[in-house]
């Protein structure tokens, strides 16, 4: 049948399963949008380029499946760029269209012509130029796969306008895709695996380090199974959290730069690590040569390039993270580590008087208050879309995940932004789900327009401000090691109540503890997106902290209260 | 210390590129680069020596992997292996010294491939270090122009990357992954 490379292109997306994409038009792609009107599919219209590679990342992340983002040529695809890099970072399933200059004009610096594929050959998993309408459909099929397969990550198409354009004869079929050099599924060797159970069976003081791998790979049933046969504990990483359920009593919480004190203190005593689904970032090993050096290391992991690359392990096993502990754990005995769990009970106990909820009321409002509350409030079941800075750090001590996929954030790159946009994918990705977004006021502010997005769209979000009027990581940084010269993190907001009032949203001010809950509640109860702008501690810091470069277990912890500290 | 990668790739547009990009962004500066077709149609070999210090040289190859667009790559350097670089070297010839200037070339098992009244154009095929010996001893006829491929590089026996590609299409992980 004749088609034009625009309707090909519509079709096969539906073909792949796509129910939403978001984008913002332009000349270059124009022809897609003219075909538009007859799909299916529906588009959500962003304000800004970012705000789409974000909510398609935020749709993917809440869901599992491919999230799409579309924009024109030249400056609508590098307002993607931050979004690519983002889904990259964190293995993130997201297609993105950019449409291009028609191919007779390609190298000549045509209007609104740029180099989209060679801008972005770092920051994808892979990326394509299509010239020829004929290329779309296998393609597209090729891209929708490699996203989803293996490691996850970002795939990019770049579409000229002439492809899009032109006519051709042309019947949809499912041929797989051809990707000789393409190997997403490794096997580990036999051998491997039999040391691996032998290194589990001989360990007294073993740790789970769970990753986001677990989530990816859907093996949340085996790494539970597994914990709770072996009896070991289990450590988050960021994106790790809710892999692993955080009331399990074997769920210790999250490592690493802010990670609880007791888990960076089990690692370092730790004599066996097995790192589920994750790569040994920075942030979770401080200094590499002081990391857990009493410990063995087996690493299950699907990208090879990440084993020994932070962390020598004595054991990788490389593959898929479900199927790998599927033929892992029939060889796995039951075991009994009581004496461990308690000594990291003790180390537990110690910490708990730092803790601000347990610190005597002082009439302020701290951050940690407000995402607490959220937890008890929503039962730990709502999807919780952080921001980046001491709002998202908060937020990953606080809020305590039991169901997977319910903790979205922007961890690798650590995009401020990422928290508006990324909640309404989201909330398009599971629409009967309780979606709350926390940002700082700053990283609010980044993406702020998208709530004219949410306006037209009518869809409900929640929305939390954390406003401490301060960049506060940055400002936090500073206090500490650049003897509190704060320079530019001081940061004079607008009125977010007025804000949300502009954009027909309802918003809400709260500055003092016993409104909290009241805010909450009455968010959750209005049908619409309600925005909460909660004036927090000024200049109330992320404890405990790891400075770069120290070993974890060096932390710099809330200096206690002098009240509490006469009382002990 | 050098190492020199082999790697076959899909012959595509932008595939040189990606590869070059594995190393660029490890800031490694690559010494010798070459690409040619391969006897199988869609497939090109790149031949790629780097010379560093870092230890992290050897995980380029997981990184190459990494590329949807390569299909198998080696790194040589460990494994008994021929290489061969090819020049060509213009230079200055009188009648006077022509005579003289050939002999050399015929003691390296040079050819000469041009000949004008004041130069001659000679080419000469081996390892690196013969050809490194070559040029300094044509140095002080003068040398006008001289251009090398860059080194080509294969294993030694009947082993061969293509080989070895099929072997590790059932996705078994290739041992040098797990020490990378
Ligand atoms: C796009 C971007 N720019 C800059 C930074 C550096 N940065 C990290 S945290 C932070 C402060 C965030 O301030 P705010 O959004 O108010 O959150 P808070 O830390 O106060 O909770 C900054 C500037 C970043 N992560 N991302
Ligand atoms: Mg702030």
């Amino acid at each position: 049948m004749n088609k034009t490379g625009a309707q090909i292109f519509w079709e096969c997306l539906e073909r792949e399963g796509v129910d939403v994409i978001f984008g913002y038009p332009g000349g270059a792609t124009l022809p897609i949008y003219d075909a538009l009107v007859t799909s299916k599919i529906h588009h959500v219209l962003v304000r800004h380029e970012q705000g789409a590679s974000h909510m398609a990342d935020g749709y993917a992340r809440a869901s599992g499946r491919v999230g799409v983002a579309l924009a024109t040529s030249g400056p609508g695809a590098t307002n993607l760029i931050t979004g690519i890099a983002t889904a990259l970072m964190d293995s993130s399933p997201v297609v993105f269209i950019t449409g291009q200059v028609s191919s007779p004009l390609i190298g000549y610096d045509a209007f609104q012509e740029t180099d989209v594929t060679g801008i972005t050959l770092p920051i994808t998993k892979h990326n394509y130029l299509i010239t020829d309408a004929k290329d779309i459909a296998p393609t597209i099929r090729e891209a929708f796969f490699l996203a989803k397969s293996g490691r996850p990550g970002p795939v990019l198409i770049d579409i000229t306008k002439d492809a899009q354009q032109a006519t051709i004869d042309w019947e949809y079929d499912d041929k797989p895709a051809h990707l000789p050099g393409y190997r997403p599924d490794f096997r580990p060797a036999n051998t491997e695996f039999e040391r691996a159970v032998e290194m589990i069976h001989n360990a007294k003081k073993p740790l789970i380090l769970a990753g986001h791998g677990i989530l990816i790979s859907g093996a949340m049933e085996e790494v539970l199974e597994f914990a709770e046969r072996t009896q070991t504990p289990v450590a988050d990483t960021l994106l790790g959290l809710g892999a692993f359920p955080g009331s399990h009593s074997l769920s210790l919480g999250m490592m690493g730069m802010h990670g609880e004190a007791w888990v960076n203190k089990a690692i370092q005593e730790a004599d066996l690590l097995l790192a589920f689904g994750m790569r040994f970032d920075d942030r979770v090993t401080g200094k590499i040569s002081h990391y857990a050096p009493k410990a063995k290391k087996i690493h299950i992991e699907i990208d090879p390039s990440e084993i020994n690359k932070n962390v020598q392990v004595d054991i990788a096993l490389v593959g898929d993270l479900k199927e790998t502990l599927q033929k892992l754990l029939p060889s796995i005995k039951t075991v009994d580590h009581t004496e461990w769990l308690e000594e990291i009970n003790t180390m537990k106990g110690h910490s708990a008087v730092r803790d601000i909820k347990n610190l005597p009321d002082n009439g302020h409002l701290y951050a940690a208050h407000v995402i607490n509350a959220l937890w008890q409030v929503t039962k730990g079941e709502a999807i919780i879309v952080s921001d980046v800075g001491q709002n998202q750090m908060w937020t990953a001590q606080y809020y305590r995940h039991d169901q997977p996929n319910t903790s979205i954030t922007s961890g690798g790159l650590g995009t401020m932004g990422f928290g508006l946009p990324g909640g309404i994918g989201a909330k398009f990705a599971m629409p009967d789900k309780e979606v709350w977004v926390i940002a700082g006021d700053g990283g609010i502010q980044m993406t702020q327009a998208e709530l004219s997005t949410i306006a037209q769209e009518g869809i409900k979000v929640n929305i939390a401000i954390l406003n401490n009027g301060y960049l506060g990581m940055v400002r936090q940084w500073q206090e500490f090691f650049y003897d509190k010269r704060y320079s530019a993190t001081p940061m004079k907001g607008p009125d977010f109540v007025k804000i949300a009032d502009a954009h027909d949203l309802t918003g809400l001010h709260v500055d003092s503890r016993d409104q909290v809950i009241d805010a909450i509640e009455a968010a959750r109860k209005n049908p619409g997106t309600v925005l909460i702008d909660f004036k927090v501690e000024k200049e109330d810091s992320v404890y405990p902290m790891v400075p770069t470069g120290a070993a974890i277990d060096a932390m710099i912890r809330r200096p206690l209260p002098e009240s509490v500290i006469q009382e002990s | 210390m050098r190492h020199t990668f082999v790697a076959l790739v899909e012959d595509k547009t932008g595939v040189l590129n990606r590869v070059v990009s594995v190393f660029r962004r490890r800031t490694f500066n690559i010494e010798s680069l070459t690409v040619g077709r391969t006897h199988q149609e869609g497939i090109s070999r790149i031949t790629i020596v780097v010379d560093s210090d870092k230890t992290d040289v050897v995980r380029i190859m997981p990184y190459m992997y990494k590329l949807i667009n390569v299909l198998q790559v080696e790194d040589l350097t460990y494994q008994p292996h021929v290489n061969r670089d090819l020049a060509m070297v213009k230079i200055t010839a009188t009648p006077e010294n022509r005579a003289a200037i050939m002999q050399l070339a015929e003691v390296f098992r040079a050819r000469v491939v041009d000949v004008t009244n004041n130069s001659l154009i000679i080419e000469i095929t081996g390892d690196e270090e013969k050809i490194d010996g070559f040029v300094d001893v044509l140095r002080p006829y003068g040398i006008i122009e001289m251009v090398r491929t860059g080194i080509i590089a294969m294993e030694r026996g009947t082993s061969t990357l293509i080989n070895n590609m099929g072997e590790s299409q059932n996705y078994e992980l290739p041992i040098e992954f797990k020490m990378a």
